[in-house]
């Protein structure tokens, strides 16, 4: 045995030790992707709103890959946020995910005080969905959406969503 | 090869090809158990049954139950409960079982501290004993999404978003293990296989891994006196059972502990037959909805104290999703926080006794707390416990027992 040398036992070590760390990577590069999300999800992304037919102040909740979204049409005494409000035609609309930042319950909207609480820890969130009160971290999000005439759609990132993401 | 004879019995016959009296004796004659010690003892053989109850009872579930979001609900509630013969039975046994295992494994973890069976060589059974409290805490996780009732859907949303928390990866990374954007079938499903294959299986080696630990350090005793056990068995074995410190596992140690198992299935089956609804929660009993959050979500009893430290920092979700990472793994650093040698009883080393009701009761506060709405002052109840409780490990407990230790001039 010399020390250079390299044997032809230590040659079927080495080759069977790369083979089998090939064969170890490759398996947990499938194994991932079997938990990954199935391509039938992940396209099946996309709500249409129809706000035409809001009333000022009225809340409306709907379906956005499986998580609540609110949308409120403005008053025009409720309190204006630049950085958060979509306008679509001549009113202001406050959009976001309804769910809560701190471990993703969902709010409920009280029209009376127009804010929203979180029953599983007490926070609070106001109509323009920022954080008030209580453990959450950050305002709701927004979801990306495309402005389509009198129509919302969700899950595409329209020219006034990407201008309110770099606002924020 | 060894010779084979033609055996004289069928004892004869198996000692010959798997050399079945040394294995016995090396399990169970004589493995050796000391003999100053009492029912809290008996704790370990007690999860071991209440264990193989879970096992059975979770395979007769297993042949009605179905892992499908639109047909588990009603495959629990209505094909288990009302039409399988004895359908309640496993069903309850199994909510019961997996309560009163945290009650014992509690138990049987704070006899451990109170003992100081977890340091001077006993540090793998502590480790071992503590990673099976995880793998109990996923198994009981998992399974408790299955039925698909309101608790069970909402339970997964909020510990599956902790993960939302950690940096860079976090959004990614929930949606990875849901295998959807919100909890959904797919989430179902995968913790379905982790419920009745991949956990037990661990569980069962950990169990494996967590006897033999045993094996070189022995049995801690009431006293914490240190038995020469090769001497104390030599003299059990010449005859001198009354001299001797020790006592065989099998057949004198098993026999008490029968007694202790006897008991305490007859308690078990009391509870499973007439008292099954405090492991079962009202709200399950609803069916899952997305879109609707149950005005108050807690956890089963055994994570309320974790839970309450969660919720703690009620003005940090960051600083509170640490103090919780902390809380579920401080214990098995125990070994080390214990900076004294000393191994006796509790009650024989007055500072740490003090400690350690300290640490029950404010676990018991947490717990309580952590059952009620985090609102006014019950949030900052929750904080100060939750507080405490990093205190009195993270620092009271190597300050108290490093003054023990000078004292004793280690």
């Amino acid at each position: 045995m010399g020390e250079k040398e390299v044997s032809r036992r230590d040659f079927l070590g080495m080759t069977l030790g790369g083979v089998a760390a090939v064969g170890v990577g490759a398996s947990l590069v499938a194994m991932k992707s079997s938990w990954d999300p199935l391509p039938s999800v992940v396209s099946a992304g996309f709500t249409t709103v129809d706000l035409s037919s809001m009333q000022d102040g009225e809340y409306r909740q709907v379906e956005y890959r499986g998580n609540p979204v609110y949308i409120i049409k403005k008053t025009a005494e409720m309190k204006k946020c630049e950085d958060r409000d979509v306008v679509v035609g001549n009113a202001d609309y406050s959009v976001g995910i309804q769910i809560c930042t701190h471990l993703g319950c969902i709010p409920s909207y009280s029209a009376d005080t127009t804010e929203f609480h979180c029953a599983c820890h007490g926070g609070k969130f106001d109509a323009c969905g920022k954080n008030t009160f209580g453990p959450p971290p950050t305002p709701m999000t927004i979801p990306p959406f495309k402005i389509d005439g009198q129509k919302l759609v969700l899950g595409e990132e329209g020219p006034e969503y990407l201008k309110l993401v770099n606002k924020a | 090869m060894a010779e084979i004879r033609k055996a004289d019995g069928i004892v004869d016959w198996l000692d010959q090809r798997i050399a079945i009296r040394p294995l016995m004796k090396v399990l169970m004659t004589e493995y050796w158990i000391p003999k100053n010690i009492n029912f809290l003892w008996a704790m370990g053989v007690v999860l071991v049954v209440l264990f193989t109850l879970l096992v059975v009872s979770g395979l007769f579930l297993l042949m009605y139950y179905k892992p499908d979001t639109k047909l588990a609900f009603d495959s629990v509630n209505y094909t288990i409960m009302q039409e399988v013969e004895y359908g309640w039975l496993w069903r309850h046994l199994h909510a019961v079982s997996a309560s009163v295992c945290f009650l014992i494994i509690y138990i049987h973890m704070f006899v451990g501290i109170y003992y100081g069976s977890y340091k001077k060589g006993r540090e793998m059974i502590w480790i071992t004993g503590m990673l099976l409290f995880v793998l109990f805490s996923a198994e009981a996780f998992s399974g408790y999404m299955l039925p698909w009732g309101q608790m069970s859907y909402w339970a997964a949303a909020v510990i599956t978003n902790l993960f939302s928390a950690i940096p860079v990866i976090g959004p990614d990374l929930v949606i990875w293990i849901r295998g959807n954007f919100i909890v959904s079938d797919a989430t179902l499903t995968r913790f379905f296989m982790l419920h009745v294959v991949l956990l037990p299986v661990i569980i069962i080696a950990v169990i494996v891994m967590h006897f033999y630990t045993l094996r070189i350090p022995h049995v801690n005793n009431a006293y914490g006196e240190e038995i020469d056990f090769e001497k104390e068995a030599e003299k059990f074995k010449a005859g001198n059972k009354k001299e001797s410190k020790v006592i065989p596992f099998w057949p004198m140690f098993l026999s008490k502990d029968f007694f202790v198992a006897s008991f305490f299935l007859a308690i078990l089956f009391y509870l499973t037959c007439y008292h099954y609804s405090f492991a079962l929660d009202p709200i399950n009993f609803d069916p899952a909805d997305h879109l609707k959050t149950p005005p108050h979500i807690y956890p089963e009893w055994y994570f309320l104290w974790s839970y309450e430290v969660l919720r703690g920092f009620f003005f940090s979700a960051d600083l509170g999703l640490i103090a919780f990472g902390i809380a579920n793994v401080i214990f098995v650093l125990l070994p080390w926080l214990d900076r004294s040698n000393v191994v006796a009883p509790a009650h024989k080393r007055p500072a740490f006794m003090v400690w350690y009701w300290v640490l029950i009761a404010d676990m018991i506060v947490l717990t309580i707390w952590g059952k009620l709405p985090p609102t006014g002052v019950n949030a900052y109840i929750g904080f100060v416990a939750s507080i405490l409780f990093l205190f009195l490990l993270l620092v009271a407990l190597p300050v108290i027992t490093k003054l023990e230790a000078k004292k004793n001039g280690q």
